[in-house]
């Protein structure tokens, strides 16, 4: 294996959109976008996980639909649209389903949380009344060891009646 | 740009395959070429069907025309990991994936603790020790449904007739890697198979295509009987190692079970074409 110290970190300018704002950064190229969001922006509500591709944790919209951060390169991303837990709520009214996941405790050690919200609001803006399958089908991508599952799918289901 | 770093680079495009392999140090690169500027359509005539490389696995699965006409194909792409994988893993890099081993997707350390095998940085296999080639698995689900479906080029092509079925077996029900598949198409002038192609995926090193199986069923009524043989027949080639998920021992009486599956999805199939 070679010797990471001895490579040569290549940087590059790129103009990222999280959240709705353009941001200009100076980055190591090879740097995931889970990396860059939690150490170079402290956008710390992407949660870092298996950083392999299995848990889902890490799960950000691009262009609206989740994408694992753990397996993007921000290079690829340019003049794509990056939503993160953070650009959820507006200002400090949460959106409807963080409130549901609150008041049906959908969250335990909370750490799924973020990216079963964002594929949450992802169904919800395709499909307005989603089935109890197709709540099941949108988060099979993303694991939750707390809760066993029915009370986010509860929380999904209060907060798309409460959306309509 | 590829020619001149040789095989100091790789092409990637949604790199769902390929990054965790660059993490787990299994490929050792200075470079990667996004394949970004490849077309990503689906171009829909009226009996046939092209998927561009780049387009998403679950674009392809979602696509109406793609489901109504080549439905086995919509599942395959449909069953491959996770929504948040298919977003991103293209019909392309799913042709392309890497076979898979249980002694090989480990991270560069436990690799090295257990020994390197041949298909990177040792020189013998861990599975089969006297083996002179090494048994990883072909885990693709499109490639086995793909030769089913005797693509060239990934353009699909459709007679009234043909049907087609994808059956996965894992674990769990998203996010695994199939431990065995069975891709079927055919084509069925009533109830009597004209022609079928049965490719087994995740049970050899590459889409096993069941020969004694498909000649077994050309002529004959696809009723149970004739399922249950040629699932038997479809089953005896396939040779799954101790390499994947589960014992291959169950997974070696699983095949027959899928391809079984597979032919009375078939059976009970409206043909190809909605009109
Ligand atoms: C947790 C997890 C579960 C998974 N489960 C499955 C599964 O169940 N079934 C399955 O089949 N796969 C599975 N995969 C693997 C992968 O997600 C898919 O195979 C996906 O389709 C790969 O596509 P990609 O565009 O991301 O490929 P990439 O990672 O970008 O590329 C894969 C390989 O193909 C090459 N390549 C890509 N596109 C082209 C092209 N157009 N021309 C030439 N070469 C190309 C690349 O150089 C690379 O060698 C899984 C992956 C993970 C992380
Ligand atoms: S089948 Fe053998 S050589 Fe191939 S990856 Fe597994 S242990 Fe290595
Ligand atoms: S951290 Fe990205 S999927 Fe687990
Ligand atoms: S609440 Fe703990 S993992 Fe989901």
């Amino acid at each position: 294996m070679k010797n990471e110290l001895a490579r040569d970190v290549e940087r590059v300018v790129l103009f990222l959109d999280v959240n709705g704002e353009r941001r200009d950064l100076l980055l190591p190229v090879h740097k995931t976008l889970l990396e860059v969001l939690r150490e170079d922006m402290q956008l710390t509500g992407t949660k870092h996980g298996c950083e392999l591709g299995e848990c889902g944790t890490c799960t950000v919209l691009i262009d609206g639909r989740p994408e694992l951060s753990c397996l993007l390169l921000p290079v690829q991303l340019q003049g794509r649209a990056i939503t993160t837990i953070e650009g959820m709520a507006h200002g400090a009214e949460l959106h409807p389903l963080q409130t549901a996941f609150a008041e049906l405790g959908a969250a335990q050690c909370g750490y799924c949380t973020p990216g079963i919200l964002l594929s949450a609001r992802s169904l919800l803006e395709s499909n307005a009344k989603p089935s109890r399958d197709e709540i099941r089908e949108a988060l099979a991508g993303n694991l939750c060891r707390c809760t066993g599952y029915t009370k986010i799918i509860e929380a999904i289901e209060l907060a798309a009646g409460r959306m309509k | 740009m590829a020619a001149e770093l040789g095989s100091r680079a790789m092409f990637v495009a949604g790199g769902t395959d390929l990054f965790p392999k660059l993490k787990r140090r299994q490929f050792e690169i200075d470079t990667v070429i996004g394949l970004d500027f490849l077309p990503r359509e689906i171009h829909n005539g009226s009996n046939e069907c092209t998927v561009d490389a780049g387009v998403t696995l679950a674009d392809a699965s979602r696509d109406a025309h793609v489901n109504a006409r080549f439905k086995g194909y919509a599942d395959a792409a449909g069953l491959v990991s996770s929504p948040p994988l298919r977003n991103a893993g293209t019909i392309g890099g799913n042709l392309c994936v890497d076979t898979r081993c249980n002694y090989y997707d480990m991270t560069y350390e436990w690799r090295k603790a257990a020994g390197f095998c041949m298909k990177k940085d040792g020189d013998i296999c861990l599975v089969a020790p006297s083996s002179p080639r090494c048994w990883a698995v072909s885990s693709s689900d499109t490639a086995p449904m793909a030769i089913a479906l005797d693509v060239m080029s990934l353009r699909l092509r459709a007679t009234p007739e043909m049907r087609s079925a994808y059956v996965k077996l894992r674990r769990r029900g998203s996010i695994d890697f199939p431990i065995a598949g069975a891709a079927v198409a055919a084509q069925l002038d009533g109830d009597i198979v004209t022609s079928c192609r049965i490719v087994l995926s995740a049970v050899a090193s590459y889409p096993l295509q069941a020969t004694a199986a498909e000649a077994f069923l050309k002529g004959k009524r696809l009723d149970g009987e004739a399922i249950d043989q040629a699932a038997e027949l479809a089953a005896r080639p396939a040779k799954p190692l101790d390499n994947a998920d589960l014992t291959h021992f169950w997974r070696k009486r699983m095949v027959r079970v899928v391809v079984e599956q597979a032919l009375h999805r078939i059976s009970d199939q409206g043909a190809g074409f909605d009109g």
